[in-house]
């Protein structure tokens, strides 16, 4: 039996900055996990990641990440994806300055 | 200090030229990534968690004040106002935008500085002794020689798409300090009948697959450096595998041809290359050698350096952070970059000044950079130490640590690496700070710990005393524990001590492993791998895992 599906969102880098961008559902590059749209079916994911991949000159590396949905839009499920959407723990550097995390 | 020529100059302008050209090619569209990808590697620049990252290379961990500066001046101007310090001596930028690389690498050049060979599978940045040129114990300075091979490496047309990438670590003392053992290439200098040559060791690494080097030729006349070192890349380029990453580095090579085949093949690729060679390299290094300035050491005025020791917060960093010169008034000076609780081997670009402007009026303007992460100031006299130490404090830069518990190596891990598995900067710092609120580390002495964020191990946690390794395991951040590594000259790689533990867990576990020592030692004179190598692994195990868990790890 095939396993279930486990929700995506679409993220890469910034071209220009670096920084962890997510694809949004109505077809922009959010700063912020939450905006990230959610992906619950494995067909409509592949092409999101697609239509990503097609955009070569905004954004660098786009792939799925696991992700679960929240009270303010999908949350990070794995640690790794959890630290790129927010920044490094040794300094108030990163997407958690602007984001006012700890 | 090593001039650089003209040569050098318009070699770095065309080369930066070239990059510049492919960053707006890929910023307009006209490059796609995996095209772009490997023209940014080849000029150091990754793309990280958060951002691109810039790998500066320090050629054998030597600068001067000039040079120090303009590492400053960039992380201020395109950084966040710090830079990061390597276990390969060198520096990494950690936030630069990519339009402004180009900018970034002609600044660098205006003082000879680049990230050539910072990345891919080429010939990397060649390192050496942090003390070179300063150490009581050295035969000669391995600098000219570890400049020559700096020469020959860069963009050597053979050796630019090598199976996996090549290190190459060269020490002029019988003690090694540059962990000559754990590279594809180390080389020891050693004396026969009076004439110096180089021990040449080859297939060491770390990695998924530690290996320590094995001696390919005890002695190699300093003449045949060279040639010699071109047939082993010749050999390990045509026989290193290419069809799996992990099996590619030369370690691997080595051990599967079996080091007499690879000796017999590097030998008898050595008759072609040693005739190839004429001879140039020998004028070349002569000319090198007259390019290196040698300082003019002062003599007099020792006497200071115990007179300052009547102050105990001098005395006590005195004790740990110098070493001794090959000048007797003089002593070297190693700058901690690991204050408790900050991150290992950074520096902010005010440190950075300090630092260069302490090597220009008391360091006959040199400065190095350890793989252990820290700033050597390698010619002072001792007629200055205390003044030295009072500018460094204010600096916060005079932590009394170095080779103690809280000197820690670490590598970027999952705050910054793309391929970290766990975090290791968070795990250091905890520590750190735990040994200090214990006061624990001048108890126990010398104890070098090393914590690596993924297998790829730049945190060195092989042959760390206690080594730490990063994991993700099903999801959460895991730490397993080696014991017994070595990075000297009697290196060895660490045993696994049994299961990891939790992220929370970690800093604890590290804790019952100094106090088992403490009560495990015969005396103060017995250090932690002493005492390891006496015992074995059994009463560590009982520290970390209990009587009962003891069992089930064994």
């Amino acid at each position: 039996m095939p396993r279930p599906f486990s929700p995506k969102i679409v993220t890469a880098n910034d071209l220009i900055e670096g920084d962890v961008v997510y694809l949004t559902a109505d077809d922009r590059w959010s700063r912020s996990h939450s905006e990230a749209e959610l992906l619950e079916d494995e067909a409509h994911a592949t092409i999101r990641l697609l239509d990503a991949e097609r955009q070569q000159n905004r954004i660098v590396g786009a792939y799925l990440a696991d992700a679960k949905a929240g009270p303010n839009g999908p949350e990070p499920v794995h640690f790794r994806e959890a630290f790129r959407s927010r920044g490094p723990s040794n300094y108030a550097h990163g997407k958690q300055v602007a984001a006012g995390h700890q | 200090m090593y001039r650089y020529d003209d040569f050098d100059a318009a070699f770095l302008a065309e080369r930066n030229a070239q990059f510049r050209a492919q960053v707006e090619r890929r910023i307009d569209g006209s490059l796609t990534e995996d095209e772009f990808k490997p023209l940014r590697l080849m000029n150091g620049l990754y793309l990280q968690l958060h951002a691109y990252m810039l790998r500066v290379a320090i050629p054998y961990g030597s600068l001067d004040s000039v040079k120090m500066r303009k590492l400053a001046e960039l992380a201020e101007k395109w950084d966040k106002g710090y830079g990061h310090f390597t276990t390969r001596q060198n520096i990494q930028y950690n936030w630069p935008k990519l339009p402004d690389v180009p900018d970034m690498l002609d600044s660098l050049a205006e003082v000879g500085m680049h990230a050539i060979q910072t990345s891919g599978n080429t010939i990397r940045n060649v390192t050496s002794d942090h003390f070179a040129g300063a150490a009581a114990d050295e035969i000669a300075d391995p600098r000219p020689y570890a400049e020559l091979i700096r020469q020959w490496s860069t963009d050597h047309p053979e050796f630019q798409f090598l199976p996996r990438k090549f290190k190459i670590a060269i020490t002029g003392s019988p003690n090694d300090r540059a962990v000559t053992r754990a590279h594809d290439i180390g080389l020891r200098m050693v004396e026969r009948d009076g004439e110096p040559g180089f021990e040449v060791i080859v297939g060491g690494g770390l990695g998924r697959t530690p290996m320590i080097g094995k001696v390919i030729r005890d002695f190699l006349p300093e003449g045949e450096l060279l040639p010699y070192l071109e047939a082993i890349v010749h050999v390990y380029n045509r026989y290193g595998r290419r069809d799996n990453k992990y099996k590619a580095r030369i370690k691997i090579t080595v051990h599967e041809a079996g080091l007499e085949t690879i000796r017999d093949e590097v030998e008898e690729a050595f008759v072609q290359t040693r005739a190839d060679f004429e001879g140039v390299d020998e004028r070349v290094i002569a000319r090198i050698r007259e390019r290196f300035v040698t300082p003019d050491f002062v003599a007099g005025g020792a006497e200071a350096l115990e007179e300052a020791k009547a102050d105990p917060v001098f005395r006590a960093w005195a004790d740990t952070n110098l070493a001794d010169h090959k000048h007797p008034d003089y002593a070297i000076v190693t700058v901690s970059l690991k204050a408790h609780g900050q991150t290992p081997g950074d520096a902010t670009a005010e440190q950075m000044r300090v630092l260069a402007d302490l090597a220009e009026r008391y360091g006959h303007d040199e400065l190095r950079i350890s793989h252990q992460q820290n700033v050597i100031l390698p010619h002072v006299r001792k007629a200055d130490l205390a003044t030295v130490h009072a500018e460094l404090k204010r600096a916060g830069l005079a932590t009394a640590n170095v080779g103690l518990a809280s000197d820690i190596i670490a590598c970027p891990g999952m705050d910054y690496c793309a391929l970290a598995t766990a975090r290791s900067i968070p795990v250091a710092t905890q520590l750190a700070e735990r040994i200090d609120t214990l006061r624990i580390e001048h108890e126990v002495g010398p104890l070098q710990i090393k914590i690596s964020g993924c297998i790829n191990a730049c945190g060195h946690h092989h042959v760390g005393h206690i080594g730490i390794l990063g994991l993700d395991r099903a999801g959460v951040e895991n730490y397993q524990i080696t014991l017994g590594g070595d990075a000297t000259e009697t290196a060895a790689i660490g045993e696994r001590a049994g299961p990891g533990f939790a992220y929370d867990e970690i800093v604890p576990a590290v804790e019952r492993l100094m106090l088992a020592y403490l009560e495990h030692r015969t005396d103060e004179g017995e250090g932690f791998l002493e005492t390891y190598r006496r015992l074995g692994a059994a009463p560590f195990k009982e520290a970390l895992y209990g009587p009962e868990k003891r069992k089930d790890a064994a």
